[in-house]
């Protein structure tokens, strides 16, 4: 007995007494804080926060780079996208992203950047290279969320008063196609495998799934809360698993997540969060997903075997949005 | 799936170079009254139409997806002229739907004289209940709220916040006496207790002058010394000659509310929840003032029918219209959720702002008052008490 409960002490010394049941890579993540000017970094392993960034006027977007060398923050008010270096913590450039950045999305290849100039109705490229930007697209009112095709072939970008999803062609650099989605659409998300996208509608209050090579509405995907006005549920932000299995669907003032099963589109469940939950993102092991609740000044972590939410992280003022960088422990 | 093929349709036609659909909106209105107590509330000359055209580009940006395009017609008219002249005008050039911003009285020669020609006319300034109710037209959709929804929408965070016992003081002209009785009645609804109610005459001279303020402050706390116990004062003056010198000038201290004070409202310049922001701003860049309640309004009317070109993939009135009475219709401006239409007076559902001149206090209804159908009809006349007969 006593040379089996020291081997099991030994085991835990080993393995550092975390109170995580399995030891997932630290992976560091970044959270928006829209009015507090600031990104703060929290560590999946302790899930702390280990630092606050200072940034330009208005964050929203936030995206890293691939290799997680860099995190891209749009500072709306300062009509500019800044470059964080993750090494450092320190704002160390800024792209030509355009009037009023809001959210933008990088392609597969890592080339370019595509961000929605929510003022002026227009779409900016920028080369990240040369960090040059290289073109704009006309697109409609309240251009707003931004997402690139698996194959890399077309970006589809939302505008909210219009309420549509505009389809560009990464080569030509023009709209091809136009698709009408309920009341102010928000944000969009590709499958990984290119056969759906998933497009939110704010006001609308649904989730619509579209065909992105017919471009066409497949289902329009409701959420219904019991004892919750349906006023109440408005899908801002929304996520995918690599596999397509499940989606994550944020709504709002609703406070909750929605689980989505991925092949039936079948609300699996509603996960209770902050306040105003609005966009998240998963760890790159998907392991976990934590997203911003810009009202309760916090993150919520979730568990995606468990689909149970574990902690609350309080962050800075008003979080918008999650990035987290891929690659181990830094 | 239709209407997916219609914008397949419309977006081939815009690459082909076919000839756009074009909608024609009238905007007929009359240059606010510029008569206020405060520099800071005197409306721009370009009140309401500003707005509207604001909304008119919001539009055409939308509308070049789809091959439609967008004019805004305005006409104002002066105080003597025959608003049934302007309407045919506007028919002849092709309108069918007018956004008016006009008092009641006109609002009513333009409606009826827009029955003519199959014309329908959005009300994007008068608040009179009677246009709701006795006096309620087919061809006429409310977007500016009622006295009562104002009221209503004050009334109930009164309520929240226990201020229960109001003094009630009025103006002596009719408009003062309407808002008055929009306000009673919501006290009577929410229970509050109107415990006096005083009158104060505009004999005029009340307002601005080199030695008004030392005037003003002995008039104020006199008007209302010696009421009963008070939670809260309420002012019904909208002919600004009183209420913007009460506030900490009553005889106790208590808080102002109604006419000035905490204001209720359907927009102001530093509202900033929900995205509005976007709109400020974009309106602010376009006219170099800031928005007002009017503007947004106007903005809603003219948004209501390219929501409802895009939707219905028409330009005919008779397609625009019913589609916006149709059980479809809703309207997203900036509100926290859609705005829908009342089929039984075709009021514009919305909520009500309440404002202290500076920032948003609340957002009425507020969160408790239960409504089987949707909380926006806690406010203003619900359907059982209804008088409105639409032809």
């Amino acid at each position: 007995m006593k040379g089996l409960r020291s081997i099991g002490l030994a085991c835990l010394i080993l393995v550092g007494g975390r109170a995580w049941p399995e030891s997932a890579s630290a992976y560091t993540v970044y959270v928006s804080n829209e009015k507090g000017n600031s990104v703060t970094v929290v560590d999946t392993d302790t899930m702390k926060v280990t630092g606050v960034i200072k940034t330009g006027q208005r964050p929203r977007g936030i995206e890293t780079s691939q290799d997680g060398k860099f995190v891209y923050v749009a500072v709306g008010d300062d009509d500019t996208i800044e470059i964080i270096d993750a090494a450092t913590l320190k704002v160390v450039g800024k792209l030509p992203s355009g009037e009023d950045p809001e959210q933008f999305a990088i392609d597969p290849a890592g080339k370019y950047l595509y961000a929605s100039n929510e003022n002026d109705a227009k779409l900016t490229i920028i080369d990240l290279a040369t960090r040059q930007r290289v073109g704009q697209v006309a697109v409609g009112i309240e251009p707003e969320g931004v997402a690139v095709s698996p194959d890399g072939r077309i970006v589809v970008c939302t505008s909210e008063t219009t309420s549509m999803a505009h389809f560009i062609d990464v080569e030509q650099r023009k709209i091809v196609g136009n698709l009408l989605l309920g009341a102010r659409p928000r944000s969009a998300a590709f499958k990984a495998d290119g056969s759906e996208l998933w497009v939110t509608s704010e006001v609308g209050g649904g989730l619509t799934i579209v065909d992105p090579v017919a471009r066409k509405t497949k289902q329009v995907v409701k959420f219904a809360i019991p004892g919750l006005r349906a006023e109440a549920i408005q899908p801002v932000g929304v996520n995918l698993t690599r596999d397509g299995k499940l989606g994550f669907v944020y709504l709002g003032p609703a406070n909750r997540v929605a689980v989505v099963d991925g092949a039936s589109h079948e609300v699996l469940k509603y996960l209770l969060v902050g306040q105003r939950v609005w966009h998240g993102a998963l760890t790159p092991d998907e392991k976990y997903l934590l997203v911003a609740n810009g009202l309760s000044n916090d993150i919520s972590v979730i568990d995606v075997a468990a689909q149970k939410v574990t902690k609350s992280i309080q962050v800075g003022e008003m979080p918008w949005g999650v990035a987290i960088a891929p690659g181990g422990d830094h | 799936m239709v209407l997916v093929a219609a914008l397949a349709i419309a977006w081939s036609s815009v690459c082909r170079g076919d000839a756009p659909l074009e909608i024609k909106i009238g905007y007929l209105w009359a240059k606010p009254s510029k008569v206020r107590i405060s520099l800071l509330d005197v409306p721009a000359d370009n009140e309401g139409l500003a707005g509207a055209q604001l909304a008119i580009d919001d539009n055409t940006t939308t509308g070049q997806f789809l091959n439609q395009t967008f004019a805004l017609l305005d006409r104002e008219l002066q105080q003597d002229a025959d608003p049934a002249e302007a309407v045919k005008a506007l028919a002849d050039q092709g309108v069918g739907v007018i956004v008016a911003s006009l008092d009641a009285a006109r609002l009513l020669a333009v409606a009826d004289a827009a029955k003519a020609r199959g014309q329908v006319v959005l009300n994007a300034a008068a608040t009179d209940e009677r246009l709701r109710e006795e006096d309620c037209r087919g061809n006429v959709i409310h977007v500016a709220p009622s006295r009562t929804m104002l009221a209503d929408g004050l009334t109930q965070y009164l309520a929240w916040k226990k201020w229960g016992r109001w003094l009630l003081v009025v103006g002596s002209h009719d408009r003062d006496k309407l808002f008055a009785d929009a306000l009673k009645q919501s006290a009577t609804k929410f229970g509050a207790k109107i415990v006096a109610e005083r009158e104060f005459k505009d004999t005029g001279g009340a307002r601005r002058t080199d030695s008004g303020v030392v005037e003003v402050q002995r008039q104020m706390p006199l008007l209302t010394q010696g009421a009963p116990e008070h939670d809260v004062v309420v002012a019904a003056d909208e002919s600004e000659v009183f209420a913007g010198y009460l506030p900490f000038r009553t005889f106790e201290p208590r808080p102002v509310a109604g006419s000035a004070g905490l204001v209720p409202g359907t927009w102001n310049a530093a509202f900033d929840q929900w995205g509005a922001v976007q709109l400020q701003n974009r309106f602010a860049a376009k006219f170099h003032r800031p928005m007002s309640a009017l503007d947004m309004q106007a903005w809603t009317a003219v948004r209501m029918v390219g929501e409802a070109s895009v939707r219905a993939g028409s330009a005919d009135t008779a397609t625009l219209v019913g589609y916006i009475k149709g059980p479809d219709f809703s309207v997203a401006a900036f509100k926290g959720q859609k705005l829908t239409l009342r089929d039984w007076d075709l009021q514009l559902r919305q909520p009500i702002i309440l404002f202290d001149g500076r920032n948003t206090v609340s957002v009425s209804p507020q969160e408790g008052y239960l409504h089987q159908y949707s909380t926006l009809d806690t406010l203003g006349t619900d359907r059982p008490s209804s008088k409105c007969k639409l032809n």
